[in-house]
């Protein structure tokens, strides 16, 4: 079963995408039917998944060092060999397990989710079509199929978060991630092409190889780093990284369990994913790593600063996505496959479960957002409330969740690697995690019920996969214990660094606990007055309110520059390029009609041309070739 | 002479076919005769695969009169493929058909025997052969339509040019001989020596290509394309389209790459110049057109066009391209025509401006001839992408990037008058809205040609292996 499971691994990524094909042209109708064969596709591509999982993991040593690869040609040229393939190595078996597992997870609670929703059946076309890509994204075996799928990732972000296409803010917010995301695609884009004319290949494998030797290929370390840079444009536009950040927040149009397979297990973490998978790159490119540490690390903190004072559940759920994500970034950056990786895997889950709780929750309260309007929501909904407290304890840290482990791991790295700012920042980012998520749960869950407000519980289809998540968020960071040596499993390259001392996990663990404290004397307790921390803010708690204004600040550019050069341009195609072209169209089109004339149907006249055009050519010829034209002017030989 | 007969499996088992379908024609009274069309597909599928076990076998028979090699066999596997598709399409033709339904398909079969020998030969007279058995046919099955005008007027038409083009061919042939003093190609390139280029030889050169490019309709050997293409049947019009095409195009291939790439300067040129023209006055004169099938003739010139650029290419990677292209062509041609063919034996209209609203009355022929002309202008992820891709590229890699220019814009051209079809079909108001019923053998032949359209656009990859071993015959650049 194992073999054949790393055999046809490419089944994977093919079931949910055959689902989708199925679903759009016959079972289109059928609503049941298309959920059924949605979640079976997805379910066996997942218990394919582990046995992938068990199959590379089980092998112990032998898949770290050599991945198991293979791949069949699907496009070549002279100077260019495109293959499809698939490659399994332990980061790639891990990120099958996340994606097929949160996809399934989303897809179950979307059968109550979606309940009675009219599209019900193109939405689980298109989650087929998003886990599809996904997945194809992480076993592909060269750059440019990762770019295929990546775009693929991309459209159903589009087609998802815009899936209430009657509402116009789900309208801007899907053209708005799709124009962000395609600004960072475009410059890695320009990475890959690069990559392929300086080293002739873009299989991850063969590059690992020849780009530390990259001074055979005629290039500087300058020309490597801008080329690692440009790379990393890709990742900061879909991974939500700053200044392209400001899509994902605006994501949160979509249906909720799209929220929570984007900002999961999928499109985001592609980002981190391709830098993990291109780490090589970074490592012999210091500089580009080092851009990379900072965006991420300074993007960890500027993002959580904006969700302190968020009200809306699912924007404060999204800016700490970004926040995490920052964190995943940042340990790429210092060099940590591991801390980064280990960071996604728990993310994966704790983050899942609150996206899906923060769904229970709106589902419960028929469309309210503001985190305000809740209170006390524990008591009518016990086990949303308490899977999500798990979530809340994962995400801050605290032991012995998820977070934790995860958590530790990337400070530890940061630290050992001799950046102790960026270590710093991630303690205070830390905090800040603690406080803002603790504030959404307080004032969600507990205190004083709202009288005008009738939660209920939600159906079990929905509660199911919270429960799985909530008991992944716990167990989820023991994979780290040493006795099971995650450091060991999804190593690549030299060993990691081993334990974190004493203080540091006093120090984080401090920090955790000091935020969540922070947070429940100021919205549980109501020790301190937030009004007056709020006023005592004052301009800072605006900046943070309007996110820093940038989304205003793109707007203004988008107006003044974008639109000019539009309005200018528009003149021009209307006055100079569609005249041009209507005018050549009108030509061509005149054209034909007058040489039809010259097919008139006349027997006779075919015959006439067809031995004049002999003849022609036989004059032509003569006259072409010297040595023959001095023949037949010369009366022959 | 010791003759290995098992060398010529392949043309011994389609001659039993076509002899076999003759006697059973005679032996089995009228009415019964429905499932000759599913016989003769059967038959061409069975020898299609059997053909794949000459893969790779590359030999001679009676001192190079005719060979079995890659390239060949590629050609052959095409002519038994559309064999295939045609009978498939022909069926709800000729079962309106008041007799001589068994003598159809048995003149089908033997038009595909002469393509397998025309691809297969390696001597001028086999050749020929091969050339006339296919021809002659075709003028046959071209006035099949007894009682109907137009395909009497088409099979007139027919007859006397093609006889007036093999006149010219074989006044070329003979010249030939007479200058190489041998019919075998591979001793042609011994024997024509570059530098000494007498008169007769281009004379006959010429007269080749006059011959040649009346099979494959390029500009100005097109003229009788439409008018026989409008009138012919069309189940006859598609396999006229496709295989006698790529039959030519392989004798070309055989003769000018096979036997005289020493002097390519003269013959490049000639090409060049055949394929620019066939690329711009086709794609223009295929603009104003109001029938499908005189459409799709005047596209099928400017197709010969792109085509011919592998040959202007003289590399193995244009050889590629344009075996490649011709594979991709069969399919889409076969698709549109069938679609054309289900289309007026509802309605009995060729008429595009009748097509409108195709896609609310039968979607599937509406997606496919859409899929198809999509893919004849070369959109990714198509097919005639791929091969475009392909077949530019061996000419750019030339030197001649003027070439690839004119074809780039033509293809630009020619998605005007192919996208106009598919507004008609899709944007359209039908005056009739009732749906189109449709055989199942055409669904079948639809749902092929659409399948290995977009699979072969996608991953081109199985094709381009056996396009190269094709290639790789001769020993070019």
């Amino acid at each position: 079963m194992i073999e054949f499971a790393m055999q046809k691994a490419w089944l994977i990524p093919f079931l949910p995408f055959l689902s989708f094909v199925l679903i759009g042209l016959i079972t289109k109708r059928s609503e049941k039917l298309s959920a059924f064969i949605s979640i079976a596709c997805i379910l066996t591509s997942f218990v394919l998944a582990i046995l992938v999982a068990v199959g590379i993991f089980g092998a112990g040593e032998e898949f770290i060092e050599k991945s198991f690869e293979y791949s069949a040609r699907w496009f070549s040229m002279p100077g260019l060999e495109i293959s499809m393939g698939v490659k399994l190595d332990p980061v790639s078996s891990m990120m099958l397990f996340v994606v097929t597992l949160v996809a399934s997870l989303v897809q179950i609670y979307s059968l109550g989710y979606m309940h009675g929703d009219p599209g019900f059946s193109r939405f689980f076309a298109y989650l087929s079509l998003f886990a599809a890509s996904m997945l194809g994204l992480v076993i592909a075996t060269n750059l440019l199929q990762m770019f295929v799928f990546w775009e693929l990732v991309g459209l159903c972000s589009y087609l998802l978060i815009g899936y209430y296409y009657f509402k116009v803010s789900a309208r801007e917010a899907a053209k708005k991630a799709f124009m962000t995301t395609r600004i960072g695609d475009f410059g890695m884009l320009l990475g890959i092409l690069f990559l392929q004319i300086v080293f002739g290949t873009l299989n991850f494998t063969e590059l690992a190889e020849i780009v530390p030797k990259y001074a055979d290929y005629g290039i500087t370390l300058g020309t490597l780093n801008l080329i690692a840079i440009l790379l990393f444009i890709g990742p900061v536009g879909k991974s939500g990284q700053f200044p392209l950040h400001v899509w994902l927040p605006d994501a949160m149009e979509g249906p909720t369990p799209v929220s929570a397979l984007i900002h999961a297990a999928t499109m985001v973490v592609a980002g981190v994913y391709l830098v993990g998978r291109t780490l090589f790159l970074y490592k012999t490119a210091t500089t580009a790593a080092e851009v990379v540490a900072y965006v991420g690390g300074f993007t960890a903190f500027f993002a959580a600063t904006i969700a302190l004072t968020q009200i809306e559940m699912k924007r404060i759920l999204a800016y700490s996505t970004v926040s995490q994500l920052g964190y995943m970034i940042m340990a790429l950056g210092v060099g940590s496959l591991t801390a980064s990786m280990f960071q996604l895997f728990t993310h994966a889950f704790f983050k899942a479960l609150m996206f899906l709780g923060a769904g229970s929750v709106l589902h419960a309260m028929h469309g309210k957002v503001n985190v305000w309007d809740f209170g006390g929501l524990r008591k009518k909904m016990p086990y949303t409330a308490w899977t999500f407290v798990i979530g809340g304890l994962a995400i801050a840290g605290i032991w012995p969740f998820a977070g934790f482990y995860s958590k530790d791991e990337i400070l530890l790295e940061a630290f050992n690697t001799g950046h102790t700012g960026l270590f710093w920042l991630a303690v205070i980012t830390a905090a800040m995690t603690a406080f803002y998520m603790w504030r959404m749960i307080f004032l969600t869950f507990f205190g004083e019920e709202k009288a005008e407000n009738h939660p209920h519980e939600s159906p079990f289809s929905m509660l199911l996969p919270l429960f799985v998540l909530a008991f992944l968020s716990v167990v989820g960071g023991w994979v780290a214990l040493p006795e099971h040596g995650w450091g060991y499993y999804i190593r690549l390259g030299e060993h990691e660094a081993g334990h974190a001392p004493a203080w540091m996990i006093a120090t984080a663990t401090t920090a955790a606990v000091g935020g969540i404290a922070l947070a429940a004397a100021m919205y549980w307790k109501k020790i301190i007055s937030y009004e007056a921390v709020g006023k005592a803010a004052g301009p800072l708690y605006t900046l943070s309110f309007n996110k820093y204004f940038i989304d205003e600040f793109y707007l203004w550019i988008n107006h003044t520059i974008v639109d000019g050069l539009g309005r200018l341009l528009y003149w021009v195609d209307i006055y100079v390029v569609d005249g041009i072209v209507n005018g050549l169209g009108f030509f061509t089109k005149e054209a034909g009609a007058v040489l039809r004339h010259t097919q008139t149907g006349r027997l006779q006249n075919y015959a006439l041309i067809l031995f004049a055009a002999v003849v022609v050519l036989v004059l032509y010829m003569y006259f072409k070739s010297p040595a023959a034209a001095m023949i037949v002017l010369g009366g022959g030989n | 002479m010791n003759i290995d007969y098992s060398l010529l499996t392949i043309e011994m088992l389609t001659a039993g076919l076509a002899l076999g379908l003759l006697v059973l024609s005679l032996v089995v009274p009228g009415d019964q005769r429905k499932g000759f069309g599913y016989l003769t597909a059967a038959g061409l599928a069975i020898i299609f695969a059997i053909s794949f076990a000459f893969n790779g076998v590359n030999k001679e028979i009676i001192g190079g009169m005719y060979l079995i090699d890659d390239f060949g066999n590629f050609f052959k596997q095409l002519a038994l493929v559309a064999g295939v598709l045609v009978a498939l399409a022909s069926i709800p033709y000729v079962e309106k058909l008041e007799s001589y339904r068994g003598e159809y398909y048995s003149l089908l079969v033997f038009a595909t025997l002469g393509m397998v020998v025309m691809v297969g030969a390696g001597d001028l007279i086999s050749l020929y052969l091969g050339l006339e058995l296919m021809t002659i046919t075709f003028f046959v099955l071209t006035a099949f339509k007894r009682g109907d005008s137009k395909s009497a007027e088409a099979g007139i038409k027919y007859v006397l040019l093609g006889a007036m083009s093999s006149a010219i061919l074989l006044y070329g042939l003979s010249m030939l001989y007479g200058v190489a003093k041998t019919t075998v190609i591979s001793e042609l390139v011994s024997t024509i020596q570059a530098g000494q280029i007498s008169p007769a030889l281009i004379l006959g050169l010429m007269f080749l290509v006059g011959g040649f490019g009346f099979k494959i309709s390029a500009v100005p050997f097109h003229m009788w394309s439409p008018d026989v293409y409008e009138g012919a049947p069309t189940p006859v019009t598609s396999y006229l389209a496709v295989g006698s095409k790529a039959a030519a195009f392989a004798a070309f291939v055989r003769i000018f790459m096979g036997g005289m790439p020493q002097i390519q300067e003269i013959w490049i040129a000639l090409f060049a110049g055949l394929s620019a023209l066939s690329m711009i006055i086709g794609n223009l004169i295929a603009i104003p057109q109001t029938n499908i099938k005189r459409m799709l003739a005047f596209s099928g010139v400017a197709q010969a066009g792109y085509i011919l650029t592998g040959m202007v290419a003289g590399t193995n990677a244009g050889i590629k391209g344009l075996a490649f292209y011709l594979m991709i062509y069969v399919f889409a041609t076969i698709g549109a025509f069938t679609v054309a063919i289900g289309f007026s034996n509802a309605t009995g209209s060729d008429e595009i401006k009748d097509m409108a609203g195709l896609s609310q009355r039968n979607p599937l022929m509406a997606a496919v001839m859409l899929v198809c002309l999509l893919s004849m202008a070369g959109i990714p992820p198509l097919a005639g992408f791929a091969g475009k891709l392909f077949l530019f590229s061996a000419i750019v890699a030339q030197g001649k990037l003027w070439l690839a220019l004119v074809g780039l814009i033509m293809s630009m051209v020619s998605v005007y008058y192919y996208l106009s079809v598919a507004k008609s079909m899709y944007m359209g108001e039908a005056a009739d809205p009732s749906p189109i019923e449709i055989p199942g053998s055409l669904k079948l032949v639809l749902i092929v040609s659409m399948v290995v359209t977009i699979f072969l656009g996608i991953y081109p990859a199985p094709l381009t292996g056996l396009a190269e071993a094709a290639a790789s015959v001769f020993a070019l650049k």
